[in-house]
């Protein structure tokens, strides 16, 4: 208990995070290296779609994090909103470029897999065009953040905008997916389930897992220049520096 | 398999390897703008920190 | 007794809105040209084949009064807040969000009802049959209050920014994707004849979701603008 109590000092913070950094770095690669072993090298070809079935490793696990990075932001900026407590909203922001860019991937990685298999560059494929308007979710949170000069009231704003669209993904997704059903009639989109067995599960898993390490590694690295930019003027900064 | 194989992914190579290209990328620009940023802010709060101890 | 007051207060803000608006009543009917023209640009952009314009127009419609509705939406705070009003509406000691209704509602009364009325003319515009014009009717009916209560969290977000009107779009049109998909299906759904209730039950659970929780938003995201 006392550790969070010292956990949510923001000089605290700084340097723990900087001491978990290495480790998280190095887990990462571990996961990554496996899962990309286990992905390109001993997973078979998918007897419908060949080897290109493999940006699977990618896509997936990158719209997972999409999404689990904007409950954290959700989640954090209202611990922030509810207790005052100033890490969280410092977590809440830090996460939104991430989610950002996780939500870019599996856009583009979606869309080019979807190039052999459908022969366009795009579809209004259901699980696509979830994604793309949970990145503009995710732009509108960064957008709002980058316009309010004020840290307080930015983060304060923002956790108001990420909790609304929290609770809107559920129903965006589940009309968006019934939009799908209507309009793109008896075929099944094969985006995400080739008929999965160990051998691609694992590395997917593996994928999966290693993306929350770098989702850590990330967060704690930009969380880091946030409280250094909001403490910039107390003493323990300007001990830092010299 | 060998190695001309592994790249060639089945006639998919383009599109396989851009994928993880991109990922690449996208991962890399991640870590490379925080750990710049955080260089830069330190340097920033060292020389208005000079600059407020020699005015003082 | 504190209920009576509030119930009064409410009156008064709902009142006072509606005679500024009218005071204004130019201002009222820039949404609703926009919204028609909007909707009369597009048999020019893609073609008056009568097939096609019945397959698009209830999307466009609908779109078209989403973007209307957004352009609507900046008056709802911006010249309280510019004369300070906003601020005393927060200090008084009604709760905030029954008084973000009474707004909402004013808003939708000035923006929300024209478009209703002038719908019909557009759906014979674009060759929709009358019963996909009356269910037309119903979802605008059901979904421009979603579209004014949503729109406010946004521009409540917003309303202290240089150059918020930019940004609302983006904060707020992902928020109307479920009610455009729900609503436009529903029109194409009564055009070839097929019934809808499953659509309105839907529309009607958005309505009352966004009744029951975006004040709440709206208020909360005051306090931070105007803190």
């Amino acid at each position: 208990m006392n550790f969070f109590h010292r956990l949510s000092s923001p000089k605290y913070f700084y340097r723990f995070a900087g001491r978990l950094l290495p480790w998280l770095a190095a887990a990462f690669v571990l996961f990554t290296l496996a899962g990309l072993y286990y992905g390109l090298v001993v997973a078979p070809p998918d007897y419908q779609q060949g080897d290109s079935y493999r940006i699977m490793f990618i896509h997936v696990p990158a719209a997972w994090m999409s999404l689990f990075i904007y409950m954290v932001m959700a989640g954090a900026g209202a611990i922030g909103l509810i207790w005052h407590i100033k890490l969280a909203e410092v977590f809440s922001i830090s996460s939104a470029t991430i989610g950002a860019s996780f939500t870019f991937l599996a856009l583009v990685t979606g869309s080019i897999w979807g190039k052999p298999m459908w022969g366009t560059w795009w579809v209004w494929d259901a699980r696509l065009t979830s994604e793309l308007i949970l990145l503009f979710l995710y732009l509108g949170v960064i957008a709002l953040h980058n316009a309010i000069d004020d840290k307080r009231t930015a983060a304060r704003a923002t956790a108001i905008l990420a909790i609304v669209g929290v609770v809107n993904i559920p129903i965006i997704h589940y009309s968006v997916e019934w939009w799908n059903t209507l309009h793109q009639g008896p075929t099944v989109t094969k985006f995400d389930k080739p008929s999965i067995h160990l051998s691609m599960l694992i590395p997917l898993l593996l994928m999966a897992v290693a993306f929350k390490l770098y989702y850590a590694l990330v967060v704690l690295m930009r969380a880091r220049c946030e409280v250094l930019e909001r403490e910039r003027n107390t003493q323990w900064v300007r001990e830092l520096v010299e | 398999m060998d190695l001309t194989e592994f790249f060639h992914m089945g006639g998919y190579a383009f599109y396989v390897w851009t994928s993880y290209g991109i990922a690449l990328l996208v991962l890399l620009a991640n870590v490379i703008i925080p750990a710049r940023q955080r260089k830069k802010l330190l340097a920033g709060i060292a020389r208005s920190t000079r600059r407020a101890r020699r005015t003082t | 007794m504190k209920s009576d007051s509030l119930t009064r207060a409410f009156a008064l803000l709902l009142k006072r809105d509606l005679t500024l608006a009218v005071r204004h009543r130019a201002e009222m009917i820039n949404p609703l040209l926009f919204f028609i023209l909007v909707t009369s640009l597009f048999p020019l952009g893609i073609g008056a084949d009568p097939r096609l314009l019945q397959a698009v127009g209830p999307g466009v419609i609908w779109v078209a009064a989403l973007l209307a509705a957004l352009l609507s939406l900046e008056g709802i705070f911006r010249s309280d807040f510019e004369d300070g009003t906003l601020e005393q509406l927060l200090l008084s000691s009604h709760p905030v969000s029954v008084l973000v209704l009474a707004k909402v509602l004013a808003h939708w009364l000035i923006t929300g009802l024209p478009l209703l009325l002038v719908s019909p003319l557009l759906g014979v515009l674009l060759g929709l049959p009358a019963a996909a014009i009356q269910i037309l009717l119903l979802t605008l009916v059901l979904g421009t209050p979603v579209l004014s209560l949503l729109g406010a969290v946004g521009v409540a977000l917003t309303v202290g920014l240089r150059k918020g009107g930019m940004i609302l779009s983006l904060l707020v049109l992902p928020l109307y994707v479920p009610l455009l998909i729900f609503a436009a299906n529903a029109v194409d759904t009564a055009a070839a004849g097929l019934p809808v209730t499953a659509h309105l039950s839907l529309i009607s659970a958005l309505l009352v979701l966004a009744l029951s929780l975006s004040p709440l938003a709206t208020a909360a995201a005051l306090r931070i603008s105007l803190s």
